[in-house]
């Protein structure tokens, strides 16, 4: 065993001088770009530690900022208002002028369908569904049907306020709940599902949707109309249309006779920028069955 | 061993033994110091790089070669500066890709991002250009006009601007970097890092507003982009060209062995004609060349070479064809009165056929010429026909499919389109959108009151025109109808004499949401 480092014959290098078990090895030195960029590395990380925020926890000032003062949170404030000021212009026309107006100007129509696409999507496409297909107890936007009205104005409305909201404005209606109540018994609200199918068209008892004329001409034609074709005054459903908020099967509704439903939709107010909720408006109006 | 270590310092034609730097070669001619890189008996396995100094060529090839280094620089400068009408709202520059806007101009034509395929035509026009030329001239493509051959030679001049030719180069590497050494070698890397700059600065020309982003790249008001693709440029023309120069073509750039297999013996490429030259060896003024060859082995061949390399070694992976040599060995072959031609383009064959006591002829039109030249013009056709006749409107019709339909509550069913008229003209156009495929629909246009079954829009120059429709077939019609009905959704160009314009339809289907 020697100690000493040899010249190796072969590559013109010296070994390490220690042996193992009668290998030696060389001691190759690392390849200089190597060892440069590692230098290069260590310098740029001491930089950094100087200009970007580095170190953390120091006593009084919490982590260090850095002599930049970097601040992603701060940057993306930064970013937020300039997208807000380049949008100043366009949301600026949008609430100066009637919503009519907004969809006759190609212009106008075009920023308040993108914004309105991307604030539903934010805000409403969660109960309402993507592009507004709507789900079982949420209103699909897309159709002919609304309980509320379905032009600009009225949209505008039911976003602005809600309905059941708690908004003073709000629209509001309630159907009672005529099991729950006692209001009806049980034959007699098994009696009305089947005039209610037989309104709507489905397959029904037809002797026990005759019983129920007269409960339905007492209790519920004062919303839903005599025909039963509702009051949109009232938010009161068509019920002899084939559109069903809560399902059209014999569960379904004798579950709404019953139990009364009693769907909440929010405020937007608060939340909302004025030219958001025309946006909004619009683009839900555009949805196919703006009125 | 340590002859590793003593090479380092080894300048290429490090003296070699008996020889001594000033050699006879032939009356007039000086036998020159120089080694090929590559040379057999000095090669090593781990051996360092060795620095090139080339000297200066004189002749033709020298001349075609400025001319042509001239040439590709101006355009790459001066490109970006032409103006040219693109008309209202676009940019007024030639050649610009515009990533912003999405566009890609070049003089008159206009590209749009979905016709990126003749940009892919292009270059397949280029790839069996370069094919072409390469069966019939070799690396004439490397020699001439490659980008680093180009900045390399560039670079070259400012070295022997700074330093001197060969020579002077050659000593100046053997002082101690200090004083006059360490004076002009800052000189030549500060040039080196300039030209370096302004070929980075104008690449990014070609993706901005040329005489508005120059001010602004100064006054730092440019996208971040723009001084990162500046930087990168400027990083790689300076390694590229000032310190890695050979070693690119040798090792890095991978069109030389793909040329391999695209030359044949047919190919015109820089030759050493050694049946003319050998036996090589120096010559006296009164000697008779019976029995001899042309070649004096004066080395100036050897010491034009910009990769360092002997010709007269054969062909040569490293060879370029940039033919500096033929100019180098012509010269010497008209001072000692011998014919020029000793290093010449020639091809294989014909190295063959005088072998053979055959005349030399040149072989151009071959079945791989044939197959390039036609490819290359039935390519070429297309893009001229397809630009030609390329259509000023385009239509991209979307069917809503979230949901694919949707019930009205009378039973009618509602399909929605996104109808994208795509206006590519100069000017705003009126267009008249119909629908062929259904009776008795309705149709509803989102910001426009609509009284018949068809839609008046106009589209500025330019622009995309995105119109929502809705098209409503009643209950009737649907249930006499399968789930889908084929329809067309046809856009025509209206002009201000009531004629038709150009016209263009796509199709798509109606879904009646039936099983
Ligand atoms: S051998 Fe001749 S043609 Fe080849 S690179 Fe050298 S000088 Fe150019
Ligand atoms: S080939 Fe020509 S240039 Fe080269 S050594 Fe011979 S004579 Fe000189």
């Amino acid at each position: 065993m020697t100690d000493k480092p040899e010249l190796d014959g072969h590559s013109g290098v010296f070994t390490t001088g220690h042996e193992w078990d009668g290998i030696r090895e060389l001691n190759t030195p690392l390849p200089k770009w190597w060892l440069y960029i590692n230098y290069i590395s260590i310098i740029w990380a001491i930089i950094y530690c100087i200009f970007m925020p580095s170190w953390p926890g120091l006593p009084g000032m919490g982590y260090f900022k850095g002599l930049r003062h970097h601040s992603e949170r701060a940057n993306v404030a930064v970013a937020l208002d300039k997208l807000q000021a380049a949008r100043a212009a366009n949301a600026q026309s949008l609430t100066s002028v009637s919503l009519d107006q907004v969809e006759n100007d190609p212009d106008l129509l075009t920023f308040a369908m993108a914004a309105g696409r991307s604030a539903f999507g934010d805000n409403c496409a969660t109960c309402h569904g993507s592009n507004g297909i709507g789900s079982i107890g949420f209103p699909a936007l897309n159709d002919d049907v609304w309980l509320w009205g379905g032009n600009l104005d009225e949209i505008k409305q039911t976003i602005t306020y809600g309905i059941r909201s708690g908004h003073d404005e709000a629209h509001f209606s309630q159907m009672p709940a005529f099991g729950r109540d006692e209001l009806l018994s049980v034959s007699e609200i098994s009696d009305l599902t089947e005039l209610v199918l037989a309104m709507g068209g489905s397959d029904h008892d037809q002797s026990a949707a005759t019983r129920a004329t007269v409960n339905f001409d007492e209790q519920c034609s004062i919303c839903h109309a005599e025909d039963g074709t509702g009051d949109r005054y009232q938010g009161a459903p068509n019920l002899i249309d084939s559109e069903w908020l809560y399902g059209g099967s014999r569960r379904a509704i004798t579950e709404t006779i019953t139990n009364s439903r009693f769907g909440i939709m929010p405020t937007w107010e608060q939340r909302l920028q004025p030219w958001t909720i025309d946006s909004l408006a619009v683009y839900v109006h555009s949805l196919g069955g703006g009125e | 061993m340590t002859q590793k270590k003593t090479n380092k310092t080894t300048i290429i034609g490090g003296t070699k033994p008996g020889k001594g730097a000033k050699a006879h070669a032939s009356h007039g001619i000086e036998a020159v110091d120089a080694q090929a890189v590559n040379s057999t008996e000095s090669r090593e396995l781990y051996a360092s790089r060795v620095q090139i100094h080339p000297k200066l060529a004189h002749g033709l090839y020298r001349k075609i070669k400025w001319l042509l280094l001239f040439a590709t620089l101006a355009v790459y400068y001066v490109l970006p500066w032409i103006r040219w009408d693109h008309g209202a709202n676009a940019p007024d520059q030639a050649v610009l890709a515009d990533f912003a806007g999405r566009r890609f101009y070049f003089f008159w034509i206009e590209l749009w991002p979905q016709e990126v395929y003749y940009i892919t035509g292009l270059l397949i026009l280029g790839a069996f250009s370069l094919f072409l030329a390469t069966a019939l001239f070799g690396r004439v493509w490397c020699g001439y006009t490659c980008p680093q051959t180009i900045w390399t030679d560039l670079f070259i001049v400012v070295e022997r601007w700074v330093e001197g030719d060969r020579n002077a180069r050659i000593k100046l590497a053997k002082q101690p970097m200090r004083g006059q050494r360490l004076v002009k070698t800052v000189i030549k890397h500060v040039i080196w890092l300039l030209i370096s700059f302004v070929t980075g600065a104008a690449f990014i020309l070609y993706f901005h507003d040329a005489p508005t982003i120059t001010p602004a790249f100064f006054l730092g008001k440019a996208p971040g982009s723009a001084y990162l693709f500046a930087g990168i440029l400027t990083f790689t023309t300076y390694s590229l060209a000032g310190l890695m120069r050979e070693q690119v073509c040798t090792y890095l750039c991978p069109w030389p062995r793909i040329q391999a297999a695209l030359t044949d013996e047919d190919t015109l490429e820089v030759t050493y004609r050694g049946y003319r030259g050998e036996p090589r060896g120096p010559h006296k003024k009164k000697d008779s060349w019976e029995g001899r060859g042309d070649c004096i082995d004066c080395n100036l061949c050897v010491a034009v070479c910009p990769m360092g390399i002997d010709i007269r070694d054969g062909d040569q992976l490293e060879c370029i064809n940039c033919a500096l040599c033929i100019d180098a060995c012509d010269g010497v072959m008209k001072k000692i009165g011998r014919p020029v031609g000793l290093i010449a383009y020639d091809t294989e064959k014909n190295r063959q056929r005088h072998e053979c006591g055959e005349k030399p002829k040149l072989n151009i039109i071959r079945a791989r010429t044939i197959a390039y030249g036609s490819l290359i013009t039935l390519i070429g056709a297309l893009m001229v026909v397809g630009l030609s006749t390329r259509s000023m409107l385009d239509l991209n019709v979307l069917r809503d499919r979230s949901p694919t339909y949707v019930r009205l509550s009378d039973g009618a069913i509602r399909n929605g389109y996104l109808v994208k008229v795509i206006n590519k003209g100069t000017k705003t156009r009126q267009f008249e959108i119909s629908f062929s495929g259904l009776s008795d629909y309705s149709i509803k246009v989102i910001g426009q009151k609509i009284t018949g079954k068809t839609v008046l829009i106009s589209a500025r120059a330019d622009e995309v025109r995105n119109v929502k429709m809705y098209v409503t077939l009643p209950k009737s019609q649907i249930s006499v109808s399968g789930s889908s009905i084929p329809i067309s959704i046809d856009v025509s160009e209206q002009l201000a004499d009531g004629k038709i314009g150009e016209t263009q339809s796509n199709k798509s289907v109606f879904m009646t949401g039936m099983k």
